[in-house]
């Protein structure tokens, strides 16, 4: 019977999500099943339409991974958000004063490693207040977020102001040789393999390497894995620091593919749905690429709506939301009830 | 455990299959279809709701024309979205935010035969026109307006970006103050965000705490005029008549109808006279105006305001014309010429009369 479950379970979340969405959208005035395949329609109805979810789900890899290598330990990383910005920033600043005009070919591996050390270091703040102090990582990854927002503000309105923007907060263009190179005709750019070793590197250490043993063992039982001598304070701050670097290579991304600069807004909350992606991929690296596609599909889908249909914003952010409660919430409810154990 | 995932993926794996089956929602055929792209939601009151009342408008007065739009659009994600619109075939898109110049250059680029039209920008290319209005002359009028209601001689300014369009309505609405109140301040408090209520609000009470007695705003949401209203202080609104967040303390606003040029473009477009131009419209194409008086407004304030306006709109009236100083003193326009328009465009300066700081580099 419980195998059953298995299989209903999330299909049965979705049917709800879609059906009290298709409610909110009926009193809204709109014909839900149009509505639901125009939505469907934008991210996924066209090849065009496709390589943009991917570019959405690109950023949305890293950072799930970011919270997903925590999480196998009960570390809850919900500073994805700032890593990816400090990522940003460590990437922006590679492109922008690296005299690379000798060695343009170095500005690119410079680039990434500068945004992973970059994000690492944010990252590596709550971790040794964790570590050493035990500070509760919530507080203070999430904390950090705001702090790494402001200190992009702090560079694009001040010392990395485009001089020709007339005071427009951006940094200048990156130049040609700092822009990550794109399969020819989309977006998708080098960011995505990087998503995807860094999946691979993931899977990797968890299911294969001492490290990642010792990661489950915290995870699992924390005073079982001090007995057994594994150092606890390691593991917590190698953990933040490594989780920070995948986060900030999704900024690495934003900026030197997607924006060619540095400015406001380069992520609409990457780091907060990744927490969702990392809890709806129930912690496996690889299914995070297929989740992340999916909802970088219903983040897009939002667009077709309001196109096609005329669909207030609002609107399309209500439904969203309510897919992701749904989704979501149902899961974790029969998950609690133990129906599927 | 650990591959329920995969049945999300079927579900919506399904889904995908029946909708890439399924027609596609009609467009109309023959009509001439134009996009708007909006930074802010189209109820803000401000800035994106001027635009969609422009939009409304020209859609019922240009015939066989039909519209849409995207709102809240950051500009960060601007590029994809108007890819998106050009992509499905709307002939022409309509870019309203300063910010989305580069993607609206890049995505010319990529769709050499849809027309472009970017709001407050100067980038330009063959099937790339901006177009604007001349939002300063309803300022200067606001101002005098405000300078003759002021008590404590000290009036607020809410504004966004430091950027040459909204140091240039800073310096126009204090040109008017001090026409009629030469001991009259104006000072200024950046946001650095263009719609953010909870910000725009904060920075005018900092205004308020000041001593400010009159606000004014360069903002897209009416959140300067609801807190000043709130204390019992006087606002000027921006983009449209604000009188519903402000009642009486609302004296007037600078307000925007971008109508009259969005039905020109269009008609251009529709007539196959379509080029790319620099569109820069004032107060006499209707372009810009001012709101209906406050109950409180004096009649000989509005008779001087009338007047002045007038004036303005028969080309007899220049209030960039010198002498004008700057913050330091200095004469920066001389007697007998005139803040020209190409210094109009990249002021970064503020006249006398205005306490407040651009940020420089």
């Amino acid at each position: 019977m419980w195998k059953v479950w298995i299989v209903l379970r999330p299909a049965l979340s979705l049917l709800l999500a879609f059906t009290v969405g298709a409610a909110f959208l009926a009193i809204a005035g709109l014909n839900p099943i149009k509505a639901y395949v125009v939505m469907l329609e934008g991210p996924f109805g066209s090849w065009w339409g496709v390589t943009e979810t991917v570019v959405k789900a690109t950023p949305l890899i890293l950072t799930s991974l970011a919270v997903l290598l925590p999480a196998k330990m009960q570390l809850w990383n919900i500073g994805a958000e700032g890593q990816l910005h400090l990522g940003a920033i460590g990437a922006t600043w590679v492109a922008l004063f690296f005299p690379f005009r000798q060695e343009p070919q170095w500005v690119i591996p410079l680039m990434i490693t500068a945004g992973f050390v970059a994000g690492a270091l944010w990252a590596g703040i709550p971790g040794v207040l964790r570590a050493y102090l035990n500070v509760n990582e919530v507080i203070t990854t999430l904390m950090l977020n705001y702090v790494a927002v402001l200190w992009v503000d702090y560079l694009i309105y001040g010392p990395w102001k485009d001089p020709v923007s007339l005071g427009f907060p951006l940094t200048p263009l990156f130049p040609g040789s700092a822009r990550f190179p794109t399969i020819p005709g989309t977006r998708i750019h080098l960011g995505l393999l990087l998503g995807l070793v860094g999946v691979f590197l993931v899977s990797l250490i968890l299911g294969r390497t001492r490290w990642g043993f010792e990661i489950r063992v915290i995870g699992d039982n924390p005073s079982a894995a001090r007995y057994a001598g594994m150092n606890l304070a390691k593991n917590i701050l190698l953990t933040m620091v490594v989780a920070g670097g995948l986060a900030g290579l999704a900024g690495v991304g934003e900026v030197a593919a997607i924006q060619g600069r540095l400015q406001r807004g380069i992520s609409p909350g990457y780091g907060y749905t990744a927490i969702l992606v990392a809890w709806l991929a129930r912690l496996n690296p690889w299914a995070t690429v297929l989740v992340s596609f999916l909802l970088g599909g219903l983040l897009l889908g939002g667009d077709s709506l309001q196109i096609a249909m005329g669909v207030p914003v609002s609107v399309v952010y209500l439904l969203q939301g309510l897919i992701f409660f749904f989704v979501l919430g149902g899961d974790a409810l029969m998950r609690s009830n133990g129906v599927a154990k | 455990m650990g591959v329920g995932w995969q049945r999300i993926f079927g579900g919506f794996l399904v889904l995908l299959l029946l909708a890439l089956f399924l027609p596609l929602p009609g467009v109309g055929q023959g009509k001439l279809r134009a996009a708007f792209v909006y930074v802010g939601p189209v109820g803000d009151a401000g800035w994106t709701y001027a635009h969609d009342q422009g939009r409304r408008c020209a859609e019922k007065q240009v015939k066989g024309v039909e519209t849409t739009y995207v709102e809240n659009v950051s500009e960060a994600d601007a590029e994809r979205v108007i890819v998106d619109l050009a992509r499905r075939g709307y002939k022409v898109i309509f870019t309203t935010s300063y910010g989305y110049m580069d993607a609206t250059i890049a995505a010319a680029r990529q769709f050499p035969n849809t027309i472009f039209e970017h709001a407050s920008g100067f980038k330009r290319a063959k099937n790339v026109g901006t177009y604007f209005g001349r939002i300063e002359q309803a300022r200067y009028l606001t101002g005098l307006v405000a300078g003759k209601m002021t008590k404590t001689h000290l009036i607020g300014y809410v504004a966004a970006h430091p950027i040459p369009e909204v140091v240039r309505g800073i310096n126009s609405f204090t040109l008017g103050v001090r026409a009629v109140n030469p001991k009259a301040k104006v000072h200024v408090v950046w946001t650095n965000t263009w719609y953010d209520p909870g910000t725009e609000r904060e920075a005018a009470e900092s205004l308020l705490n000041l001593g400010a007695d009159v606000l004014a705003q360069h903002q897209d949401s009416p959140a300067a005029v609801q807190a000043a209203s709130k204390r019992g202080k006087y606002a000027i609104g921006y983009h449209s008549d604000m009188s519903k967040f402000g009642g009486r303390n609302h004296l007037t606003a600078a307000v925007w109808n971008w109508c009259p040029l969005y039905v020109y473009i269009l008609e251009h477009v529709r007539a196959g006279t379509w080029k790319s131009e620099d569109l820069w419209w004032g107060m006499e194409r209707g372009v810009v105006d001012i709101a209906p008086f406050s109950p409180l407004v004096p009649a000989s304030v509005r008779q001087l305001v009338e007047a002045r306006r007038k004036a303005i709109v028969q080309g007899k009236f220049d209030f960039f014309a010198g002498p004008i100083k700057d913050q330091e003193g200095r004469v920066r326009i001389p007697q007998g010429s005139r803040l020209s328009d190409e210094q109009q465009l990249s002021m970064d300066w503020f006249v006398e009369g205005v306490v407040g700081q651009i940020p420089k580099k």
